[in-house]
């Protein structure tokens, strides 16, 4: 059981459960990039295993190898002993293992019976057998203690009723094994009871769960076996009363990667950003603010970390500063100038610079090459006479490339080519040549490697020496403690604290949600 | 991610990538060695400029089209504003009867000209409006576009055509079948005003901010409109230049018939967007150029009067040039859409958390072919398209 060295067991893992699955060394490499290297990890049948781990830490990877969605590159799976291999989703689910994904898999369109028993109707003479489908489906939906309709259509139940649905149907292909990934994210307090008590009912009829979740003292509330992941490896498993809050943290964060400090030694300039009392709706449901009347303030040259887990409204925040979606309430000011309809492009002429979330989504052009890429929002600087100069052009792409240490052999590659970190510097690079005065950074070092990450910190730390004010969300706590000169953290829509450099973790993370009290 | 597209390319693969890159120009001329074979009449200077102002009606119409599939859209309508631009001409020199005042106006031919192309290039501006406006899906748009406009070219001329549009000396109105006819230096107008259009467009796509935000906008609109690209007027605009394109493709076509037909131009949409797969252009948008374009063009057409020159059947005619057309798909695939072992881009970051979970399964591959493969075919696979 023990294979790696460096695994941390809490005393008594060992189990009455039996295993029910075992994955052994499991590796999956995307390209250059280990993402899991020689994972162990078991499912205990009856029993809740939930997984920790940060972002990145291959908590996804590893259950998407599980329930077939991707094969691992090495490594070999058990199911009862017996050895398998998943080539297909289809293929894990006869096997009896189920995923529920973070974001529903439901057609919103069709009825909850519909979605249940899509792809397997149950027919007779040729034809659908409705009324058997239903009653099989208001059979399962009172065992979940669902009261709707099976004839409602699933785009009119909330998001918690969803997510029973999903599970409904899991359970109806009689999975043995359900893993769920973040099950809670967009629950409601009273919703997420009814979820636990539904897990409770089904470990008690030898269901076997996988639960993953950002929040880690409601995990503990549920699980029987923790599994903690980091960087691709397994750092620590233990069982329920063996492990408590500090040590998931401890091995989850494990030794503090050096990502730079805050940059020193000079003063703040004047205050750049004024954000006051925004307000942004959620565009699905006008009811909940997902920024809430919230108010901040940036100096130039000063650097500031948003903290927040999902849903907080990181996103939202800085978005609506860049000019993307419709702020409800509040004003933004920019250098004492309100930016009440200013357009994406009059801000980014202003001096507001957005780097989002999602790169490959709002990042990059993936049809152009890397210099067209870093160039695309500053066409004004290679203009000669009206026409674009390729000499203009590619002067200014090179020397972006040189300025945000991109490894590309020039500029004329395609940006598919480029890894995931200087994909990342290239839409840094694209953001500074349009010498913004402030810089907004959505989870700038999401999929990257840590080496990345770090050269990302230490160019924004070196451009806020020079008089950038710097914005930038993370849901990694360590990426607070790196450049950051204050911490703000985001809790739903609202900052619910604000920190120095040398806060405690626990302190930042219980102000986020993350953990309630520690 | 490191990518196998670009790092492990050998050089001997430099070949195969030559073919697939140049498939459009080879095509060409294939055509022109098979035919010149086959017809001692084909590869005459005569013969040549003949099937060049055959061309340069569809060039016309593919030209405006590739501007609309480079930011991923279509325009169905070019056959049907080419029609009715043509009717309007012709309605206008064949003179106007204003009863209230008991006269008939006959504006002179530049008049009538520019009349019908600021018309093509209103009707394009309300196709832009409703794809980028209205968010009407383009295909939708402009099929609906296709079938108002032809209805009205049929309403106003009751479904004839209308003939001798030579115009009257004493009216003032004569010279329109100039456009049709004349030669400059040898060449015929109409191809003419194809080069110059076709140079024009090759310049503002490949020189100016316009073109560089039509490139991007096709290749990711969500990023382009965060870097600040005005992609709501870049889309409206390339609705409109088609819609010019179009205008002027109907003048030259009734110039050279001196007559408009309310039909005229029935299916051309088809062919247009033909020119533009063929030239190497993706429907997913992002990617083509004018000078590929131009060639798919110069392929369909010589391939149809090459055929109708050595006596095959106008039906044998339909089934080449739609081989061709899925034989230029098929390599374009190659060039932009291979699938590849790696997974895309996006899943490769093992995302955790905020990630896009990515559905269940198959549901993974919405977004465009070819959107997320790096550029340059890596398919050792050294066919000439054929």
């Amino acid at each position: 059981m023990n294979t790696a060295a460096d695994v941390t067991t809490a005393e008594g893992a060992g189990s009455e459960g039996g295993v029910v699955l075992q994955a052994r060394d499991i590796v999956k490499t995307y390209g250059g990039t280990r993402a899991l290297k020689g994972v162990n990890f078991e499912i205990h049948r009856g029993e809740v295993t939930t997984l920790f781990g940060e972002n990145g830490a291959g908590k996804s990877t590893l259950m998407k190898i599980l329930s077939g969605v991707e094969q691992p590159t090495s490594g070999q799976i058990a199911l009862d002993g017996e050895p398998v291999t998943f080539a297909t989703t289809t293929d894990a689910r006869d096997h009896g293992i189920a995923i529920i994904h973070q974001e529903l898999s439901l057609a919103p369109n069709l009825s909850v019976r519909d979605n249940i028993f899509l792809g397997r109707e149950i027919t007779r003479s040729g034809g659908v057998d409705f009324a058997e489908e239903s009653r099989q489906t208001a059979a399962l939906l009172e065992d979940m203690r669902l009261d709707v309709d099976p004839s409602t259509p699933v785009g009119d139940l909330r998001v918690g009723q969803q997510q029973i649905v999903e599970i409904a149907r899991a359970l109806s292909i009689d999975a043995r094994i359900l893993i769920m990934d973040e099950p809670t994210s967009a629950l409601a307090a009273r919703e997420v009871e009814i979820l636990f008590g539904i897990i409770e009912d089904l470990t008690s009829r030898g269901v076997s769960l996988v639960y993953i979740s950002h929040h880690l003292e409601e995990a503990l509330q549920v699980t029987d076996h923790a599994v903690v992941l980091r960087d691709g490896s397994m750092t620590a498993r233990g069982a329920r009363e063996d492990i408590d809050l500090e040590w998931i943290v401890r091995h989850m964060v494990g030794e503090n990667f050096d990502l730079g400090s805050p940059p020193q030694g000079y003063a703040f300039g004047q205050s750049v950003l004024q954000i006051q009392d925004l307000t942004v709706r959620d565009p699905e449901n006008a009811e909940r603010a997902v920024v809430d009347q919230l108010s901040l303030e940036v100096r130039e040259g000063e650097i500031v970390c948003v903290y927040g887990l999902m849903g907080a409204g990181r996103t939202e925040l800085l978005e609506a500063v860049a000019g993307r979606g419709e702020i409800a309430g509040g004003r933004i000011l920019y250098q004492g100038g309100t930016l009440d309809g200013e357009s994406i492009r009059e801000r980014i002429a202003m001096g507001i610079g957005l780097v989002p979330e999602d790169r490959q989504r709002d990042g990059l052009v993936p049809t152009m090459s890397v210099g067209q890429n870093l160039t695309l929002a500053s066409i004004k600087q290679f203009l000669r006479r009206g026409f674009t100069s390729r000499r203009a052009e590619n002067a200014l792409a090179t020397s972006l490339i040189t300025d945000v240490t991109v490894k590309a052999p020039g500029p004329g590659v395609g940006i598919g080519s480029l890894s995931g970190g200087n994909q990342q510097k290239v839409v840094i690079g694209k953001v500074l040549a349009t010498r913004p005065g402030v810089m907004l950074l959505d989870e700038p070092s999401r999929g990257i490697d840590i080496g990345a990450k770090a050269e990302v910190f230490g160019l924004l730390a070196q451009r806020a020496r020079e008089g950038l004010a710097v914005v930038y969300s993370t849901s990694e706590i360590e990426e607070c403690f790196s450049i950051a000169h204050r911490i703000v953290v985001l809790h739903r829509g609202r900052i619910s604290a604000e920190f120095g450099p040398d806060a405690a973790k626990a302190d930042v993370m219980a102000a986020s949600g993350e953990v309630v009290t520690s | 991610m490191t990518s196998t597209a670009a790092g492990d390319a050998p050089r001997k693969l430099d070949l195969s990538k030559l073919l697939i890159e140049s498939r459009a120009f080879l095509a060409l001329a294939l055509i022109i060695v098979i035919f010149s074979l086959l017809s001692p009449n084909f590869l005459t200077i005569d013969n040549l400029l003949i099937m060049s102002s055959h061309v340069a009606i569809f060039a016309l119409l593919s030209l405006g089209q590739l501007l609309v599939v480079l930011t991923g859209g279509i325009d169905l309508s070019v056959g049907s504003i080419l029609g009715f631009t043509a009717v309007i001409a012709g309605f206008l020199l064949r003179g106007v009867p204003l009863s209230m005042f008991g006269v008939t106006l006959y504006p002179s031919v530049p008049a009538a000209v520019l009349i019908a192309v600021v018309l093509g290039g209103a009707l394009g501006l309300i196709n832009g409006v409703l794809v980028a406006r209205f968010k009407v899906a383009p295909f939708v748009a402009t099929l609906g576009m296709l079938y108002v406009v032809r209805g009205f070219a049929l309403l106003m001329t009751n479904g004839r055509t209308i003939n001798d549009l030579s115009g009257d000396e004493a009216l003032g109105n004569t010279g329109f079948e100039w456009l049709g006819f004349n030669r400059i230096l040898g060449i015929p107008a109409g191809v003419l005003i194809m080069a110059v259009i076709a140079l024009v467009l090759a310049v503002v796509l490949g020189r100016t901010t316009f073109g560089r935000w039509l490139y991007a906008t096709g290749g990711n609109e969500r990023a382009s409109q965060l870097s600040g690209v005005p992609v709501r007027s870049v889309t409206i605009w390339v609705y409109v230049i088609s819609g010019l394109c179009s205008a002027v493709a109907g003048i030259i076509l009734a110039s050279t018939l001196t007559s408009a037909s309310p039909t005229a131009g029935n299916t051309y949409e088809l062919t247009a967007i033909a020119g533009v797969v063929i030239g190497g252009a993706a429907l997913s948008g992002g990617r083509g150029t004018v000078r590929g374009t131009l060639l798919g063009a110069f392929v369909i057409g010589f391939l149809s009067d090459g055929l109708v020159l050595i006596g095959v059947s106008a039906y044998w005619q339909t089934v080449f040039v739609g081989a061709v057309i899925v034989v230029a798909v098929l390599l374009n695939t190659l060039q932009y859409g291979r699938p590849r072992k790696a997974p895309k881009a996006t899943a490769a970051a093992p995302a955790d958390g905020g990630g896009p979970a990515g559905g269940d399964g198959p549901a993974d591959g919405a977004e465009p072919a070819g959107a997320t493969t790096p550029p340059g075919p890596s398919a050792p696979d050294p066919r000439a398209p054929d």
